[in-house]
């Protein structure tokens, strides 16, 4: 078996599971946001007639969407939001430390964990070897109730990386080439497995980028194989490092995909689908009117700092704005103590607390009729940030900074 | 049986267009509803009670919100047809009950097309363009919850 197929055999109790078969896995963690609870809370009460949920500890909510509330609706659902975690007596409920994925990642998911959330980008566990997917409010109601789900066992496609990451190229320009590559429902179903040399080379925080971005091909899981950057990074965070489980050295692969990133360019999806990509240099010099470095995708500390050394001594053109959103108090707090913020704000943009902010729609940054906006979030549908005669461009946190610099689309690689 | 027009759109619909994301904060899916696919004037002037939805490829791609099955069906969508579903919205639509039929030849309809679905003879009748439409059926699990009305009477079912 497959790493996939161990770990979701290990949580349905079976000794072998195989792609297609429909099992129930018992839950390590259900999370869910301010844009699916009270939706999920309805299901429990009124359809569930749930009373408890099945475990305190592992059930999870995030206010990252609408925090701080710019909307009398956003505070009412904030505050159904509480009052289920006080009436459940939840141990984690937390509003605006961060967005939901970092917050998992920092303080909840573990290798070897099967996790669901009410967020389609839930999937970004696998970064640290856990199997993590994104499900709707229903299924997460019931996965309160029961601390189980029913799956059915994917496909895997293997990527396997190689070669040495040349300056100016990240994993989010990897991740948006295979997403070009692979189309918007190219792994729908299925899980992607990310290996090899270029893989290892990176961090867990760029290893999340790649696996934040899975569903963007519509996958079930992505996952990277565990080691000891993992291992670090558990330590870090103060928690236990369980035993990793290994795929067995015949396991099958529906397909393996191979990229060599010694010769990748940075890349930019353009709108209004993530699986339309390109070089960034068929886009060099098209002039924007917003720069958002944040998300779940790229808000990370090491996304900040790629930006701050861009920035640093340099004013952003006039022409723009520019919005830094950290993932969490944690990246905003060494941020803060690295001197980043004192770097971004010194060049012109603006700092947020930390959030989903400009990634979704719901709260501050969003475009007017006819703007471009430039961003390291994960989606660029037709009216994702504010207006639909807007238009949205994904890309690194270096393209990112090195555009905020000239207002318009600009290759890292002449700053760095 | 469904007899119904037409609303098409074409691939990768992803549930931000259905149900844009500033609504989402809204109390109940009623107060939501009218803002489905408000984009679209091909919805929002054209729509009745009891059309069908027609897609092509992905239908339903991005956000994991539920909100997005849950409004087509508030506004009273009889079915969705495409050529194929994204995960998330495919599970949400079948978990709430929404009727979705999976067709290859889905990128033959037009908008405004009259349809005639009989999901038991597994065939769309295209009445405008006189035509026939193989549908894929449904796997046996999913179309099992879908007959008990959602995954919560499923489970009901299940607990006996």
């Amino acid at each position: 078996m497959n790493a996939i197929e161990k770990i979701i055999a290990t949580h349905a109790g079976l000794k072998v599971v195989k792609p297609g078969q429909i099992v129930d896995v018992k839950l390590d963690y259900v999370m869910a946001n301010d844009a699916t609870t009270t939706l999920a809370i309805d299901v429990f009460k009124k359809e569930l007639k749930g009373e408890r949920v099945f475990d305190r500890e592992k059930v999870v909510l995030v206010m990252d969407h609408y925090t701080p509330c710019c909307s009398v609706d956003a505070a009412e659902t904030h505050k159904k939001m509480r009052q289920f975690g006080m009436d459940q007596e939840l141990k984690y409920v937390y509003d605006g430390v961060g967005v939901c994925h970092q917050l998992m990642l920092e303080h909840h998911a573990k290798p070897g964990d099967f996790i669901i959330g009410a967020d389609s980008h839930t999937c970004t566990y696998g970064a640290i070897g856990a199997l993590s997917t994104g499900m709707g409010s229903t299924d997460v109601a019931v996965g309160w109730k029961e601390g189980k789900v029913w799956i059915k066992v994917p496909p895997v496609i293997k990527i396997h990386v190689s070669g040495k990451w040349p300056k100016g190229v990240y994993s989010k320009d990897l991740v948006l080439k295979v997403i070009g590559d692979l189309t918007a429902k190219g792994a729908t179903y299925k899980a992607l497995v990310f290996e090899g040399e270029a893989v290892r080379d990176l961090t867990v925080s760029e290893r999340a980028t790649l696996c934040n971005m899975g569903i963007e091909a519509g996958a079930k899981f992505a996952y990277v194989q565990p080691d000891d950057k993992v291992k670090a990074f558990m330590k870090e965070w103060g928690r236990e490092y369980y035993p990793v489980i290994e795929p067995d050295e015949d396991a099958s692969y529906e397909r393996v995909l191979t990229y060599n990133v010694a010769n990748l360019e940075p890349q930019i999806a353009y709108p209004h689908s993530v699986d339309q990509v390109k070089p960034l240099s068929d886009f060099e010099g098209l002039e924007i009117d917003e720069v958002f470095l944040g998300a779940c995708t790229n808000g990370r500390f090491e996304d900040l700092e790629t930006a701050a050394a861009i920035l640093k001594g340099k004013r952003i053109s006039d022409k723009v704005r520019m919005l830094v959103t950290p993932a969490s108090n944690a990246v905003y707090m060494e941020a803060m103590e690295r001197g980043l913020i004192r770097n971004f704000i010194e060049s012109g943009a603006m700092v947020s607390p930390p959030g989903c902010s400009a990634c979704f729609g719901g709260t501050i940054g969003i475009i007017g009729p006819g703007e471009r906006l430039l961003t390291t979030a994960n989606r660029n549908f037709k009216g994702r940030v504010g207006s639909p005669d807007g238009e949205i461009y994904l890309a690194s946190p270096a393209t990112a900074a090195a555009s905020a610099l000239y207002g318009k689309i600009t290759d890292p690689r002449k700053v760095i | 049986m469904i007899k119904s027009k037409t609303i098409k759109f074409g691939d990768n619909v992803d549930t931000d267009q259905i149900i844009p994301a500033q609504y989402l904060s809204q109390a109940t899916i009623q107060q939501m509803a009218p803002h489905t696919f408000e984009f679209y004037g091909n919805f929002t002037k054209d729509f009745k009670p009891g059309d069908i939805i027609a897609g092509n490829d992905n239908f339903g791609c991005g956000s994991s919100r539920e909100q997005a099955p849950a409004v087509l069906k508030e506004r009273g969508v009889s079915a969705v047809v495409a050529r194929s579903f994204a995960r998330i919205f495919y599970r949400n639509a079948i978990n709430i009950g929404l009727l979705l039929v999976e067709c290859e030849k889905a990128d033959e309809i037009r908008q405004g097309d009259v349809l005639e679905i009989d999901t038991e003879m597994g065939a769309i009748r295209n009445i405008t363009s006189d035509s026939t439409l193989e549908i894929t059926p449904l796997p046996p699990f999913m179309q099992e919850i879908l007959n008990c009305g959602g995954i919560v009477k499923y489970l009901d079912n299940r607990r006996g």
